[in-house]
């Protein structure tokens, strides 16, 4: 299967942007300097080509959805117009998916899901849901767009009208403009105040443009994207989430509805008991040498875990990194060294977010 | 940015400008491109003995660590400090204020295995 393009390729290309392939997508990693584009989400605004990102409508019971026994979410009890993060898991307990289960109407919710899992989790997913339910993958015709930064308000308010300002953090609204209708929610994965915009592909590219005029706003890649979720503490499908770890030893047992029937949910009450044999935990570099994918972590001599993923963090002037270590090393304070493909740093485990106090706490007064 | 003149390049893109018995050495516009953001410059201790082609230092960026290899053999005499606060001069000025290591050399024959400024232009024109 060739790797496919978003429909906002061309504006990337007229951009100059570096284009790689990403879960089957040719993404634009930056468009001149990751860390530039990193440090200006933090202090103005940044939208983010999202578009490779899958989502399903799933029409279900309104009082006893089946859809609950397929994802972790508590989607049964969310209220309209709330989102919930959650989990997709294996009968065992491990990481299909992460994703985003937003309640549209009593009987209708959107998931959102990673790019390189759409398939399987429409698979997984609509095979759990009872024959009344109705599954749709509108992946294809959706686009996304993720407005991120202390100034994407202002931004949005320019766009949307003062309405938007009525959205709390992890709730959603339909609006109407620029001749379509669009999701909004108050959400991201950049750890700064931001929206995440859905609609239909087609409008995509006008969208972007109007970003893209607006003073203050720059287009950034998923190179700053990167360094954004880590300095925010957010994992990542592949890196810190895999099917070979669970909700569990990733430290998010918070995004697990115990009382209510899930699949994975025997396995993980067995491993709540037994504990986890290592956990996901942060971990601030010495300088500004980066731990990166797999690199083997070491304590007095004895391996004692490996890193998932690694940035250099412009807004620290040091290297951070999620990792999975032995439990009793998790532990805020604890040194440790990270073995590099050349040489090694010394890191000091500390529990994320790595950067606080940021415009995500903004609330409208 | 064009190669500028007066500068001999590596195949792997490390650049060298000699003057007189000193030699400053750095890393191309080409390859700062390709790196992406410099992240850290390994600055090796001033005594160093270097042989051509050997490796002198390492660099890191946002994607990846790599090696620097010594355009000319020689003895570190000095490293631009300024890099440990600032690597992003090697992206902004790689040719300037980007210069990662001084080497003092013994024999300028051996840029007789380096191409020229012209012919790196080519060279690198060739990889596009």
């Amino acid at each position: 299967m060739g790797t496919k393009n978003t429909v906002l390729f061309n504006e990337h290309v007229k951009l100059n942007a570096l284009m790689a392939p990403f879960a089957g997508w040719n993404m634009p990693i930056h468009y001149g300097s990751i860390i530039e584009e990193a440090k200006h989400t933090r202090s103005a605004c940044t939208v983010f080509d999202i578009c490779h990102m899958g989502e399903f409508y799933v029409t279900d019971d309104p009082a006893k959805p089946s859809l609950d026994a397929a994802i972790t979410n508590p989607v049964a009890k969310m209220k309209n117009l709330t989102c919930r993060y959650g989990f997709l898991l294996n009968a065992n307990g491990t990481v299909i998916d992460d994703l985003i289960a937003y309640r549209m109407a009593d009987d209708r919710w959107m998931i959102v899901v990673n790019a390189s899992n759409i398939d399987r989790d429409a698979g997984a997913i609509s095979s759990k849901l009872s024959k009344e339910a109705a599954f749709e993958n509108v992946s294809e015709r959706t686009a996304k767009l993720d407005v991120q930064g202390p100034q994407s308000l202002a931004v949005m308010k320019r766009l949307v009208g003062d309405s938007i300002k009525k959205l709390k953090y992890f709730t959603f609204d339909t609006f109407d403009f620029l001749g379509g209708k669009y999701i909004i929610s108050r959400t991201g994965y950049t750890g700064e105040l931001g929206f995440e915009v859905y609609t239909d592909a087609a409008k995509a590219p006008e969208l972007w443009n109007w970003f893209l005029k607006q003073p203050g706003v720059k287009p950034a890649g998923l190179g700053a994207r990167d360094i954004l979720r880590l300095e925010a503490g957010l994992p990542l499908y592949g890196d810190e989430l895999t099917g070979e770890t669970t909700p569990l030893d990733a430290g998010m047992e918070k995004f697990l509805d115990f009382e209510k029937d899930f699949t994975g949910r025997e396995a993980l009450l067995k491993q709540k008991k037994s504990g986890v044999a290592r956990t996901l935990t942060g971990l601030l570099a010495e300088g500004r040498r980066q731990p990166r994918h797999l690199n083997k972590i070491v304590k007095d001599g004895r391996e004692a875990g490996f890193v998932t993923s690694g940035v250099f963090s412009p807004h620290l002037n040091k290297a951070i990194a999620f990792a999975y270590v032995d439990r009793g090393m998790a532990i805020d304070g604890t040194e440790l060294t990270v073995v590099l493909e050349k040489g090694e740093t010394k890191a000091v485990v500390t529990t994320p977010p790595f950067i606080k106090n940021t415009s995500i706490k903004y609330r409208e007064e | 940015m064009g190669v500028p003149a007066g500068y001999f390049f590596t195949r792997e893109h490390e650049w060298v400008k000699i003057d007189g018995n000193r030699a400053k050495v750095g890393i191309s516009d080409y390859a700062q491109h390709k790196l992406g953001d410099i992240t850290f410059v390994d600055l090796p201790t001033a005594g160093k003995q270097v042989k051509q082609f050997e490796v002198l230092t390492g660099i890191e960026s946002v994607k990846a660590a790599s090696d620097i290899y010594a355009p000319v053999s020689g003895k570190v005499t000095a490293v631009n400090s300024a890099l440990e606060s600032a690597p992003e001069a090697v992206n902004k000025d790689p040719y300037n204020s980007g210069w990662m290591v001084e080497l003092e050399i013994t024999n300028t024959a051996e840029t007789a295995n380096l191409m020229d400024s012209a012919a790196y232009d080519a060279y690198v024109a060739g990889l596009e």
